[in-house]
């Protein structure tokens, strides 16, 4: 008996400890690179583990090397357009696919879930062929333009439009609203959650995005945030004080919203499989 | 006496039902026509443009017609880039499945204290963008970076290794930035999945002997295997369109020992001789090997 507790206390010390490492070398990265915009070259490569006094340094030079306003005007124009756009398109047709089921649009539905399998590299070639005969190279359209419309999306609003009662509706159109306002009055306000989850991860996909603007935001004015980040490995000479600045310049809003809205984050991460 | 049986009630063209369903319609179309626009179109044009060949403003039908297709055999940089991908396929992703699962068994324990701390901070690296964790971990395994700086003091290694230029540690610095970004991403899955075991089974295991391990092979992972399934289908998609990593961790160097099929493909559509109908087909393998594997996959998770 007395054995059997001691060997529960070690085994509940070994879990804890393991936690802690496994939370530690989570966490290290990203910390490590937000200290690491206040250090130089020298203590950053030293492994200096807290932050000296090189932030300004390290972030005038940054806005002398790279037109960072202009990426960050660009990353999020694009990143919120996208969310804005891509949340009314998709869940008003997950809305649609729910509530107005029929034998053809589940079979419409079906075919859709098949794009989610469809890998992004897989269509890159004809997409760039077309935007740039559309002449759309270099806009913020062109940006956000191919994901509006996400299986993903479709499907995670089609399951929360399972759980709108029809009782809502049928008395809504007693009341006179029309199918658009039913949708636009009753199902966007309740589900706002719902929102608030799909928002967080379009924005961090959006905002994270790299290979598809690295193909058609070609011009210098075009650069998005991963891209000027991209580019501040390209010299002989890296000064890492200015890599980190720029990583935390980028990492920035993503990781506000990450523990602002985490609990939306995770469900929408989550939800897709429900 | 009139006729007892009541004249058909004449049904208006625009009934309820059908305003309905055509409200539901117009309300599915301009998602449905994006990706069909942007999804399934171009697969189709994909596929066309994989049997060309010539300059992008001059794409013409190849001869042989599987011209391109047999090319892929004789490139040794294709070759080698499959080769690379599948080697992050087979070793990271069952580590980092494994890891996951690991992680949000012992998390899932309501005696655990600081649970939500835990978890998120298991969780954040996914706050953390492709490019912004590539330059972190290019920046940590640098010659002289902090990594090695480290490794030699507590005695691990004699010598700096040469992580990013080295064929065999390059793979190993991606594999560990991938599991590294991804394991919280699928913890949180298996967590979700985890709230949906009734709690008591767990508590009846425990009266009846069962040790966490038991528990784990008994009641979780039998339960979680669907959910095990769609995040292997997830992460294999994933991996085999990595391309971010690549780029920016290793530049798919040295020489090319790292370089990832996406990768290779972007750099076919943009060097100095671009060559779109050669990276419609490599891309339409990917395509084909993304939806075998799905399918071996369902197959095997079907059996078990």
């Amino acid at each position: 008996m007395r054995e059997g507790a001691i060997s529960k206390h070690v085994s509940r010390f070994f879990m804890y400890a393991f936690l802690v490492i496994v939370s530690f070398i989570s966490v290290f990265p990203l910390y490590w690179a937000f200290i690491s915009s206040c250090n130089n070259t020298q203590q950053i490569l030293g492994g200096r583990m807290i932050p000296s006094t090189h932030l300004m340094e390290n972030l005038r030079n940054l806005f002398a090397q790279q037109d960072v306003l202009t990426a960050l005007k660009n990353s999020f124009a694009t990143t919120l357009l996208q969310v804005v756009l891509s949340l009314a398109i998709s869940s008003i047709a997950g809305y649609g696919f729910e509530i107005y089921h029929d034998k053809w649009k589940d079979r419409v539905m079906s075919v859709l879930m098949l794009a989610m399998m469809v890998p992004f590299v897989a269509v890159l070639v004809p997409l760039f062929q077309l935007f740039s005969k559309m002449g759309l190279l270099n806009t913020w359209v062109a940006f956000f333009l191919p994901s509006l419309a996400t299986p993903f999306l479709i499907m995670y609003f089609r399951n929360s439009a399972r759980t709108f009662p029809k009782d809502t509706i049928e008395a809504a159109r007693i009341d006179g609203l029309n199918e658009f306002q039913i949708f636009v009055r009753m199902f966007v306000p309740m589900m706002k959650p719902t929102y608030a989850a799909a928002a967080t991860i379009t924005f961090m996909n959006a905002w994270n995005s790299y290979l598809w603007p690295k193909v058609i935001m070609q011009t210098s004015n075009a650069t998005t945030m991963p891209m000027l980040v991209s580019n501040l490995m390209g010299g002989y000479v890296i000064d890492y004080g200015v890599v980190m600045a720029g990583v935390t310049i980028c990492s920035l809003p993503t990781v506000i919203i990450f523990f602002c809205l985490q609990k939306s984050f995770t469900n929408a991460v989550a939800g897709a499989v429900k | 006496m009139t006729n007892a049986t009541p004249a058909p009630r004449k049904k208006r063209f625009w009934s309820m039902e059908r305003k309905q369903s055509a409200a539901g319609w117009a309300f599915l179309l301009p998602a449905t026509l994006l990706i069909v626009l942007f999804s399934f179109w171009p697969m189709f044009q994909a596929f066309l443009t994989s049997f060309k060949r010539g300059l992008p403003t001059a794409l013409q039908y190849s001869d042989p017609l599987y011209r391109n297709y047999a090319y892929m055999l004789k490139d040794k940089v294709f070759i080698q880039s499959v080769k690379n991908t599948f080697t992050y396929l087979i070793i990271q992703v069952p580590i980092m499945l494994v890891l996951a699962i690991i992680f949000a068994t012992l998390l899932n324990n309501r005696d655990l204290k600081f649970r939500g701390l835990f978890r998120t901070c298991i969780f954040l690296p996914c706050a953390t963008g492709l490019v912004a964790y590539s330059m972190i971990f290019r920046t940590l395994f640098t010659y002289d970076g902090m990594v090695n700086a480290l490794l030699m003091k507590m005695g691990v290694i004699s010598e700096a290794i040469n992580w990013l230029n080295d064929p065999f540690y390059a793979k190993v610095v991606i594999i560990l930035g991938l599991i590294w970004r991804w394991t919280g991403y699928n913890m949180v899955f298996y967590l979700s999945a985890m709230q949906g075991i009734e709690y008591s089974i767990y508590e009846a295991a425990r009266i009846d002997g069962a040790n966490q391990v038991q528990q784990l092979f008994k009641i979780t992972i039998p339960l979680l295997k669907p959910i095990i399934l769609v995040t292997a289908i997830m992460s294999t998609n994933g991996t085999l369109q990595l391309f971010d990593e690549s780029v920016n961790l290793t530049r798919g160097g040295p020489a090319n020992m790292t370089i990832t099929m996406s990768h290779y493909i972007y750099n076919t559509m943009f060097t100095k001789n671009p060559n779109f109908g050669y990276a419609a087909a490599m891309s339409f393998v990917i395509l084909v090997m993304v939806a075998v594997l799905a399918a071996i996959q369902m197959k095997v998770g079907d059996k078990r």
